[in-house]
Formats: C-alpha cells, structure tokens, sequence
C-alpha cells in the first residue's frame, strides 16, 4: 500500500511529525514501512516562469528565442525548441528550469549557447519534469507544459514548480499483513496513526444530497448466490460529466500509484483507496433488462474485462450479470462493454461485499490479481459498503459531476458480523508477562474505537480480525509498545538432551571432517536426468522418484533417490572450478517413494575424492578410519560389479573398483571408484571416488567401547607368503587364516601382494605378518606352530600354498 | 720418585692443554691413570720404598692422581657442552617452510552455525526433534490455521507434489507434529529443510533452513519469548546485541510478531547496510495461536506457548560477512576452506 501523507493528513493531524518519525513509529506499531519518497525532491531550481517575448533563432528553423520573467527581476533568455511555443505563447506559464538546475534522473542543466543564442535555462515538457498527460490531461505530451491554475492556486513567476503543480507530497510504501485489510487504506492508516500517536483523528460521515428518487426503480438487483455475497448496494448517477478530475484529487491518486483516468472512474479508485472499499462503475445503457443478478457464471459463458482480455467462466466464479450475460467478474474486475466511456450519460455505482476466500480462488483461477480481489480476498465487512457508496456519490457531487438518485439500492444476505472478544485484563498481562493497567488498556482500546461492555470487546466494523482474547491482548500489546515488555526466562527447569541417533549422526560428521573431508550442502532436489547420469538401470526402481508438479525448471523438479548424482555435481564444480583436489561429504536425506502419502526419508552420508593422492585405497583408508572412530566393528569389504540389491546406484561405479561395505553381516555402504561414463557425464576429467553409508544402518552396528586389559604376555609375529589364484580376494585369505589361528590370534597384516616373474601366470603372491598371542602365558613355539598348520590347511582350502 | 711424579703432573697438564676432542682425552686418560699407565707403573715401584717415605710418596701419589682426574673431568665438560653446542648448531633448520599436510576438513558453514544455535538451546533445555521435508498440505498449512483459500498462503510459494502433499514451506510443521505426539511441557527446536519456489538469487533460493523453535507450557508469556530470543541473540553475536519486537501477522500465531536485530555497522542510526532501517530482519515469532493448540489436543486455557522460525542462511551469512546465498550452494573448496 502506497500512502500519500497529504492524503493521511486530510484526517489524522500529523503536523507535528516528520516522515522519519511517523514511518517509525507506524513500524513499531505493525504497519511496517518499506520506503517513504518525496515527489519532486529530484527537481531543484525549477520554476514558473512568464513567457515575455518569443523571436524566431537567426540560425535555425526550428528554435525560438523566448524571454521569460522567472521572478528573477531581470528576464531570462532561454532557447526552446518545443513546436507550441510560439509568439502566442507570449503571457503563458511554463515551467524552467534556470542554470543549475536538476530534473528527475539526475538530468543537470547549465547554461550555454544553442547555435550561438545564450540560453539560460530549459523551458520543460511533462516528461522532463517525471510526469505523464495522466497527471495532467489538459497539457500535451510533444511539447512545452503550459500551466494553467488548478483548485484556485494563484501562479506567480519564480515559484518553485513543485508547489505550483502540487508535486511535494511524501509517499510511504507500506507491507501490510493480510490480516488488515482495512490498512490498505487511507482512513485505516489515519487509525492507525491516531493510535499510535495519540493525534486527533477526524472522519467525518459523507453527506449526499440527492436529486430525489429511487435507484431501485430504475434497476433491479437481487442476489442469487447469498453465500457468496453477503451485500450488494448500489447508487445511480444521472447527467454525468466524463472529464479530468481535479488537481487534488488527481494527485492524491498519483501518489498512492494509481493513474488517474476521468472523474468517474477516479471516484471508484479514490473512495477504494480511502475507505479499503472496493468500487465499480457500469453505465447503465449497457445493463440488458436494467437488471442486475449476483450469480454464479454458467458454462461456457465468456466476459472480456476492463484490461481488454477474454476470458472463459467456469460455474465457481460469481459474477455480476444483467438480463443476458456477466457484466463483471465480482470482486475481481468489471467488463470492458460496461464500462464508463466519454458518452456515458448514467452511471451505476457498486459497492458489494464477497466472499474473500471465493474471490481469491477466482482470481487466481482467472490469473488476475487487481487492488479490488487483494481486498476482498482478506476479508470485508458487508457493513462497510453503505459508507464507500455515500462517499463516491458525495465526490460526484463535490466535483460536479452528475446527479445522484436519493434512493440507494440495498440488498443484503442479512449476516450478523459483528466481532466480538473477551476482555480479561488480568488475562492479558498474565499472557504477556506484563504490568500494565487496565485503564490503560481501555484507553487502547477506545483509541482503537473498541466498545468494551460487560468484559466483551466490540469490534469496529473494519476490523474484521478480532475473534480471541489473543486479539485483545495483541491490540494492548501494539500500542503499549511490543519493546516495553520485559525480557524473562522461562519458567521451570528442563533438561535437553540429543537422541542416540543424533549423538551418533554428529560423532560421524565430526568423524569425517577429522578424516580430511568437507563438508557440503546440496539442494534435495535434481534433474531426473541424473538418473541417466549415474546409469540407474531402465527398471530401476530409484527412478520412481518424488515429482515436483510445478517446479522451477527441469533441474529441480525431482527429489533426489539418491545423493550420489548431488555429490557428482560438486564434484565436477570444483574439477571445472579447477580446483586441484576435493575430498567432500554431505550427511542428507534420499525420497523414497513408498505406498503411504508421504515418502520415506532415509538418511545417508555421501563421500566424494578426486586428484591430489586420492585412489581406491586412500578413500577407503578415510571411509575405514571413519568407521572405526564411529564405533563401527567388523567391518567387511565385497567386491561389487555394478548390481547390488541394497544400492540401486551401484551403477555408477566402475565393476572391477566398487565394493560394498558390511558390519557384522549388515550391509551399511557402497564404496568405489566413479564408472568413466558417469565421470564423462558430469565432466570430470580425472579418476574421481564415491561412498555412500546408510546412516540408520550404520547406527544399528555400534558397538560401544568395552574395556580390555593391556596385554601381560609377549606376541609372537609369523610372516607367511602363500601363492593364490589371483581372483581370490585378499580378504577371503584374511578370514581364512584368522579361522585358522583361532583365539590366539592379535592382527593379521598384510604386507605384501605380488604378481610377476618368479609367480605363476595368473597367481599372486601375498605375505601376511601373523601377531599372535595369549592371555594366559607366554605363547610357546609349538603353539604357533600348531597355530599356523591350522591356518595353513584353512588357506588351501582356497587353493592357496605356501610359497616355496 | 717424587721428581717422576712431578713430571708425570706436569706431562699431562701440559698435554691436557693441547686436547680437542673427547677421543683423545679418553686415550689421555687411559695413558696416564689407566692399569696400564704411567702413574700405576710408578706406584707399582713403592714396593721399594721405605715404611717412613711410603705414606708420604702415596700421599703424593694419589694428590697428582685426584689432580690429573680433576682436570680432565672439568675438560672433559668442557669439550661435550661445546661438542653438543656444535651438534645443536649444525642441526639448524628453516623453520619457516611449511608444515606436513595434514588432512582435517570443515563442517559447512550453515551446519557450523547451525550447532552453535543448537547448543545454545540444549542449554536451555530445548530438544532437537526432526519431521518430513515431503508434507501432507493438513501439516504445511491446515493444521496451522491456513485454510486453502487463506490469503497467507499467497506469500509462500509452494512446491506441490499432489493436491494433498507439498514440499514443506516452514518448519513450523514438526510444531503440530510434535504437539500431537508429547505432552506439555514441551521445548523443542528442529531445524531443517524448507522449500519455497524462488528463483536463484544472492539472497533467494528455492531451497534454505529454518530453525523452528516451540515452547508450550503453563505460563508461558510473550515476555518469555522475548527473552529466550534476546538471548540467543546475545549468545550468537554478542552481548552488546540488540534486538527489537514488531508486531506482525502469521496465521498461526497471535500475537506475532518480526524481529528485527540492530545493525551492527550503524548501531540502529540507519546505514547503507539496513537499507537506512537501523535494524535488520531476522526471524518472525509468535505466541502459538489458540486455535492450533486447540487442533493438537492442547487446552488454551490452561497452557499457552511461544514459536518462532530463524533463517539459518541470514544468520550465518550475516555471521561471516557472506553477500551471496548461492556460495552457500555451490561448495567450492575454496568456499568452503575458510570457515
């Protein structure tokens, strides 16, 4: 809401306040202010000045030669090129702009020669002084402004052009909540500052005289659908003169952004912007059957409104129809035909109450958002309307401009809408922690021109958000001053604790930043091309993701099934950022679509690597170290060659580089080296890492920490070198041998593999380095031996011998 | 006898002189007061002696014994300070090359911030509760006093997934979650995901967090809520921290109101930085409309409570001086590495 201050000063007195100090104060009271500007504040140095003789310019055809009398004492000669000066023009006003002078945009103006004539100055058009033949209908747009004395203001030459035109009001942009509709209006902002700042406020009832008569004889309104329509008034306007609206009124209109058009249509607009009642006008000669039905439209039925545009009705939307066909979209906007156009001779003014929730569905179903639906849509009062009508009609005839019929039409639903609220004092300064005393609170409240009676609070007719005591103390709470309410703590003592799963989920991210990753955050939402991307498989059932229905663009219209294709990305950012190396994790949430409404929301961390020594190897030491500090015990490594059950998107590893990730038997994560095609994909030049871990998995394989004496007993270390087939895992020799040894057996470290001359084709050579020994004594020799015959005869069952 | 001796003292004081290193000195040693060395030799000879000289030659003897001892022991010292000296000096190093890499990531800026805010509220005895980003409409909005047709609704745009189910635009869902599932007193926080169809900006995204704060008790007052944001603030930024309360609108809390947190460049005067306000948004809060407790199960008229939602993206970029939402996103390792 745009609100002009001299438009707010018409009502509340705020003579004593400077813009700064109103904005202020409105915002701490809850009408907060955006911005305040002051028209004309661009202009400086700018004045009326009398043309005193026009003589045509010696070297040019199209340039004059004017003196003006710019109340300087001496004339100033000035060089135009403007077609409507003229030796005619001698005694007209215009507007200059003198040496040093400034225009909107910044436009500076200095003295200087045109074809070798001085020229003092620029006489201005409309459009250098920011305005529009809408500000000023009787000026012309390819020419000098010639000012002519609006609302009996005297011109004189050398007055500032701002006061001349009324070009100095203060406009104050204002966000209004949707819960006060009423402040989307002059006098409700005159409220407002009434009450905040304890100014006299005076609204005084418009008073129409009336020409005798009665509307209703001359049409016939009823309402069909009275839910939707609680009230529909309406006045008749005869013999009216479609011109120019005044200069105040004009500019009132200007500064609250709103273009003024003719005197009629101004009036609907005016009386909307200073009562927050919408209006509209229909000449009656195109009302069929001079009857008018508030109804909702039929199938099929079509109405081209006042923007020019066709549109198609549907049964949900109510409209105004006379005998024939919709004449107005209610609430919304009016039909082009029915218009107010410069022959029109009668004028049928509206001011009706809708349904807010079913003008918002029309206007959003019709995509026409107007100042007339965002009013209705947050809720009017039906007892709002007789006051608009009076005052439009009051306008007409302030201005002149027609002839109003006594008699006004009124057809109601009959709707009690009185709110209403409890009044509990003691209620509210428990509910807000305060102090304050009840007279006080009634002094609020009747600023606020709510009637308290019997411990119940009744509210004004525009103030339709009044229902709970809440409301009450929120009112007291407003003018009381939100910041003079005490700062308290909390009552009573309560212990906050994580849950395990937290405690765990934190221990695993801070796990993973002490490995060497970083941390990243990605948006939940991808392209279902990732899908592609990372190769899910045709019937993979990740592909069956959660569908945005009106998302942003493509990009981000499916939520993630996966967090691998969001890691990729990052990851291909920092390669194509040409960052060296990167070694990042992000703890999230995959969708999973299930067969309850709402999908599944599983969390997981995602590991990615490239360059710097990243490998296989590296990753898997961080992903291992990870583990361990997690408490996360037996860990077991599988090879995995793109297929697994429990990850779907296996398919985005290299077959012979993945392996899943077990605990104790539990599948809890996939690890490996990024397929080429998925690193071609993202483009990612160079061999890149991935794992991904299931988070409530992993937490199920905790193995808290237990104790155990330092050992009393010396070790006794076997190395031992077998040749295997190489396709046996290295693995696979590990559990063997650890079998084999039995309880006595401390660590297992493999220290070598081998592969080349002194080896079989297609066999390997790997040496462990055996650390056993006993909690009950000093291992013997014959122990470690009978030790490793065991794990010997465990490793051939695997085909493995011991190398010679 | 006593000549011998007295040569022997004065052979190896002046051969003491000459000696460098601890090498020599032990040879030096060995030569003179070893087994096998001249003094031993000489005493070997006091067999000869007469009882009456005997005493006084040992005396003699063992005074240039404990002198030739004295002064190689002091030389010795000597030699090993000034050897360990020179050991110290050749081992010198250029202290200013850089050290070993070692390997320690970061958390994310938002999530860094993210646990200070948490832990401020664990102190205070909130607990940490999570909910669903994907959301039925009847938590995202109908629960929260936001009928379809209500023209808040307008102000948050929304991801839908069906008629019935949307991406969530607050986290003031987990609230009704939460209130369905415990019994008062409850203090939570849960922070989260939330997702409102913009489009991206430096200052929007279609996705960023919220920190949802619910405080449901007997008593609870709009003072207190006051309070319990005063201090976060204070605890995040700083005692000299100041926030102010303006009332404001939101369809499931009454009265609600913004908060606004007062601009550090200018102290509240009005600067380029506030847009000349002299405070900078924050956060909205509330006290929990009657008509959402009523929905949970809970009696208005015997509890009452607080709610508020904290941008996480603002205050973290407001934190460290960030200008641009998107980094936040993009997580460029060089991003990333400075916080």
């Amino acid at each position: 809401m745009d609100l002009s201050m001299k438009w707010l000063s018409d009502y509340a007195d705020i003579s004593g306040l400077s813009a700064d100090e109103l904005c202020k104060g409105l915002t701490l009271s809850g009408s907060k202010v955006e911005k305040y500007t002051v028209e004309g504040a661009e202009i400086s140095k700018v004045v009326v000045a009398k043309i005193l003789d026009v003589k045509p310019h010696p070297d040019s055809d199209h340039l004059v030669i004017t003196q003006v009398d710019a109340g300087t004492g001496e004339p100033v000669q000035i060089v135009t090129g403007a077609p409507n000066i003229t030796a005619e023009s001698v005694g007209a006003l215009v507007p200059a702009a003198l040496d040093g002078s400034t225009l909107p945009g910044g436009v500076k103006i200095k003295k200087g020669k045109l074809r070798g004539e001085a020229s003092n100055g620029m006489l201005c058009s409309l459009g250098e002084l920011g305005l529009t033949l809408h500000d000023f209908p009787y000026a012309i747009e390819n020419g000098i402004f010639i000012l002519q004395s609006e609302d009996g203001r005297e011109l004189t030459p050398g007055m500032p052009i701002q006061d001349a035109i009324d070009l100095n009001d203060t406009t104050i942009e204002f966000e209004i909540t949707p819960n006060r509709p009423d402040c989307l209006s002059v006098l409700g902002l005159a409220r407002e500052t009434h009450a905040t700042f304890d100014c006299p406020l005076e609204i005084k009832e418009p008073v129409v005289k009336g020409i005798g008569g009665n509307a209703a004889d001359e049409l016939d309104v009823k309402i069909v659908n009275t839910d939707l329509c609680s009230r529909y008034m309406a006045a008749i306007v005869k013999n009216v003169k479609i011109e120019p609206s005044p200069l105040w009124m004009r500019q009132r209109l200007r500064a609250c952004g709103v273009r003024p058009i003719n005197n009629l249509v101004d009036i609907t607009n005016f009386v909307m912007l200073e009562y927050g009642h919408p209006m509209h006008a229909f000449d009656i000669r195109f009302i069929e059957g001079n009857q008018i039905r508030i109804r909702n439209a039929e199938q099929g039925e079509k109405i081209t409104t006042l923007d020019g545009v066709e549109r198609a009705l549907s049964p949900s939307n109510l409209v105004i129809a006379d005998a024939k066909k919709p004449v107005a979209v209610a609430g919304v906007m009016g039909g082009e035909y029915s218009g107010i156009m410069d022959d029109t001779n009668t004028v049928v003014f509206e001011a009706a109450c809708f349904d807010g929730a079913s003008v918002r569905t029309t206007a959003k179903s019709l995509g026409m958002r107007t100042d007339s639906s965002a009013r209705f849509e947050k809720g009017l009062d039906p007892r709002m309307c007789e006051g608009a009508l009076k005052r439009a009609c009051e306008l007409v005839e302030l201005l002149g401009c027609g002839e109003v019929v006594s008699g006004f039409i009124d057809c109601s639903s009959g709707v009690d809408t009185q709110k209403t609220a409890p009044f509990d004092p003691e209620w509210i300064n428990r509910f807000l922690g305060t102090d304050i005393p009840e007279s006080e609170m009634l002094s609020i409240l009747e600023k606020l021109d709510m009637r308290v009676e019997n411990g119940t609070v009744y509210a004004p007719a525009y103030r339709q958000d009044i229902e709970f005591k809440n409301d009450i103390a929120e009112e007291i709470a407003r003018f009381h001053g939100y910041n003079n309410i005490p700062k308290t703590i909390i009552r009573g003592i309560a212990e906050g604790e994580l849950t395990p799963m937290q405690k765990f989920t934190r221990k695993l991210s801070a796990a993973a930043v002490a490995a060497g990753a970083y941390e990243i955050t990605t948006f939940s939402f991808v392209s279902p091309k990732s899908f592609d991307k990372i190769r899910l498989p045709e019937d993979s059932p990740l592909r069956k993701a959660v569908q945005i229905t009106n998302p942003l663009g493509e990009d981000t219209s499916v939520m993630r099934t996966s967090l691998i294709p969001s890691m990729c990305e990052i990851l291909s950012t920092n390669y194509n950022n040409r960052n060296e190396s990167a070694f990042l994790y992000e703890i999230g949430n995959e969708y999973i679509v299930t067969d309850n409404e709402l999908p599944d929301e599983p969390a997981r961390i995602v590991f990615g690597a490239y360059g710097n020594k990243a490998d296989f190897y590296t990753v898997k030491g961080a992903v291992q170290a990870v583990l361990d500090a997690c408490g996360i015990a037996g860990v077991t490594y599988e090879p995995c060659t793109g297929e697994d059950d429990t990850f779907g998107d296996a398919s985005a590893f290299h077959p012979g580089r993945c392996a899943t990730v077990s605990a104790n038997g539990v599948k809890i994560g996939i690890l490996g080296e990024l397929h080429p095609e998925v690193l071609e994909n993202y483009g990612i030049g160079t061999r890149a890492y991935a794992a991904k871990f299931m988070i409530p998995e992993m937490f199920g394989c905790v193995v808290q920490p237990a104790y155990k004496p330092l050992p009393k007993f010396p070790a006794m270390t076997r190395d031992l070198a077998v040749v295997v087939d190489e396709d046996i895992p290295v693995a696979h020799l590990e559990r063997a041998l650890s079998q084999g040894v039995g309880k006595i057996l401390e660590n297992v470290k493999l220290f070598d593999v081998y592969q080349g001359a002194q080896i079989e084709k297609g066999k390997k050579s790997v040496a462990f380095s055996i650390s056993m020994r006993s909690e009950e004594g000093t291992l013997t020799d014959e122990q470690a031996d009978s030790a490793m015959k065991k794990a010997l005869k465990k490793l051939a069952e695997l085909g493995a011998t011991i190398r010679e | 006898m006593k000549e011998q001796l007295e040569k022997i003292l004065q052979n190896a004081t002046k051969e003491l002189e000459g000696i460098s290193d601890l090498k020599a000195m032990e040879d030096l040693r060995i030569r003179f007061l070893g087994k096998k060395g001249e003094l031993t030799a000489i005493l070997k000879q006091m067999g000869g002696l007469s009882p009456e000289e005997r005493p006084v030659m040992g005396q003699l003897a063992n005074s240039v014994r404990s002198r030739i001892e004295q002064t190689i022991a002091e030389k010795t010292e000597r030699l090993r300070k000034e050897a360990a000296a020179a050991k110290l000096a050749a081992e010198k190093i250029d202290v200013t090359l850089p050290g070993k890499e070692m390997p320690i990531g970061r958390a994310h800026p938002l999530n860094a911030v993210l646990a200070e805010v948490e832990e401020v509220f664990l102190g205070m005895g909130f607990d940490i509760v999570d909910g669903p980003e994907v959301e039925t409409d009847h938590y995202c909005f109908e629960a929260l006093n936001m009928p379809k047709s209500h023209p808040a609704r307008d102000t948050q745009d929304t991801f839908y997934i069906s008629d019935n189910v949307v991406l969530r635009t607050q986290t003031s869902s987990v609230q009704i979650r939460t209130m369905e599932q415990r019994k008062p007193p409850i203090r939570i926080i849960s922070p989260g995901r939330v997702y409102r169809s913009d489009a991206v900006d430096a200052t929007h995204s279609p996705l960023f967090h919220q920190i949802e704060g619910l405080v449901i008790d007997k008593g609870i007052t709009l003072a207190d809520l006051y309070g319990t944001l005063d201090m976060l603030m204070k605890k995040l930024y700083g005692k000299d921290t100041q926030i102010r309360l303006r009332p404001h609108h939101f369809p499931y809390t009454e009265p609600s109101a913004e908060v606004d947190l007062m601009c550090f460049n200018c102290g509240g005067k009005g600067c380029s930085m506030c847009k000349n306000e002299g405070y900078v948004e924050l956060l909205g809060a509330g006290m929990v409309h009657p008509k959402v407790l009523e929905r949970c199960g809970i009696d208005p008229e015997v509890y009452s409570g607080f709610a508020f939602g904290i941008g996480l993206e603002r205050i973290t970029m407001g934190r460290y001086g960030i200008n641009d939402m998107r980094l936040l996103y993009e997580n460029d390792m060089r991003f990333l590495g400075q916080f």
